[in-house]
């Protein structure tokens, strides 16, 4: 299994992520850069943290007009599981892969910190190992995580179960003091609709060795690793 | 031909940086500022034929790029009018 990380000018968690996926979890991992037009032989790819292009004019913003951007569009629209980390998954707010946008954080801080986040839900690709009411420790580092959406976008996304994390205490409860950066229903991650693009400002690929203080954040890469083995022998099954 | 774009948060969305600002003004005594909406002012030079051409252009590029239209709007100004080339 291949995961393809893509490399924007500026990323700076593209080696964790390129670490944990193949150091730790022993699966193939390549990088793709921003100008590359395919993606390859990739099964997942990972949209990783970081500042593309200096964060200028907006977090994301530019890194969304790179070419590589269309064939991740493709790839999303195809039902193939990406994942977003923390500049990654603002380039999916910016570039439309995931609803809504990024603020400032409230209190105006770049938050460097270990939080907690509840799975809320276990039926997507990145979280099929969990269970529900999970709680992992993960660290964040970000200045503009603070998840905006409007009203009738909001109430969507939780009708419809697209909330995957949210800001918690250890005990899993979702209170303010327990939200960073002051995002909208304690949100810290989220699906699409067909519940295969994953972004989410929390650092997974940073927390998978307790060398680093915590390794929850593994359980992602390997419910992907077992959700695509599992489509694997379907596939085989139906043939 | 000169545009100038101002791209601010829409009135629904909370401006953490503006609150901010409103409050150390109102610490140094400021207390009839009533409030500050933090935003961002683009000076773009247009290479075009006409003032509609312009018009078209700017509002392109500033919904497309320059603002973010789920907690943004825009404005565009003409300082120079938009009639000289």
């Amino acid at each position: 299994m291949t995961f393809g990380v893509v490399v924007f000018p500026g990323s700076n968690c593209d080696h964790d992520a390129y670490h944990a996926v193949k150091h730790v979890l022993g699966q193939h991992a390549r990088f793709i850069w921003h100008k590359e037009t395919s993606l390859g032989d990739a099964d997942v790819v990972i949209l990783p943290g970081g500042f593309s292009h200096g964060d200028y004019l907006r977090t994301g913003a530019i890194a969304r007009f790179s070419p590589v951007m269309h064939a991740v569009q493709a790839f999303a629209a195809a039902g193939r599981p990406v994942l977003g980390i923390c500049n990654g998954f603002q380039i999916m707010l910016e570039c439309g892969l995931l609803p809504g946008a990024m603020l400032r954080n409230r209190d105006l801080k770049f938050h460097c910190e270990f939080v907690c986040v509840r799975v809320e839900q276990t039926d997507t690709p990145f979280t099929s190992r969990c269970t529900t009411g999970q709680v992992l420790q993960l660290p964040v580092a970000h200045g503009e995580g603070n998840y905006y959406a409007p009203p009738e976008v909001l109430a969507k996304l939780e009708a419809e179960r697209q909330v995957i994390f949210r800001y918690a205490t250890a005990e899993g409860e979702v209170t303010d003091a327990a939200n960073p950066n002051g995002s909208l229903n304690g949100i810290a991650g989220i699906c699409n609709d067909g519940r295969n693009v994953v972004g989410l400002m929390p650092h997974p690929e940073r927390a998978c060795e307790s060398a680093l203080g915590s390794a929850d954040g593994l359980v992602l890469f390997e419910s992907v690793v077992e959700a695509l083995a599992k489509r694997g022998s379907l596939q085989a099954v139906a043939r | 031909m000169k545009a100038r774009v101002l791209v601010t948060l829409k009135p629904s969305v909370f401006d953490p940086q503006g609150r901010t600002i409103v409050e150390a003004l109102h610490s140094l005594g400021y207390s009839s500022v009533a409030d500050v909406r933090q935003g961002k002012f683009f000076e773009v030079d247009l290479e075009v034929p006409d003032r509609a051409a312009a018009e078209r252009l700017a509002a392109e590029v500033a919904d497309r790029v320059l603002a973010n239209p789920v907690i943004e709007s825009f404005r565009v100004e003409w300082p120079d009018g938009g009639g000289a080339q």
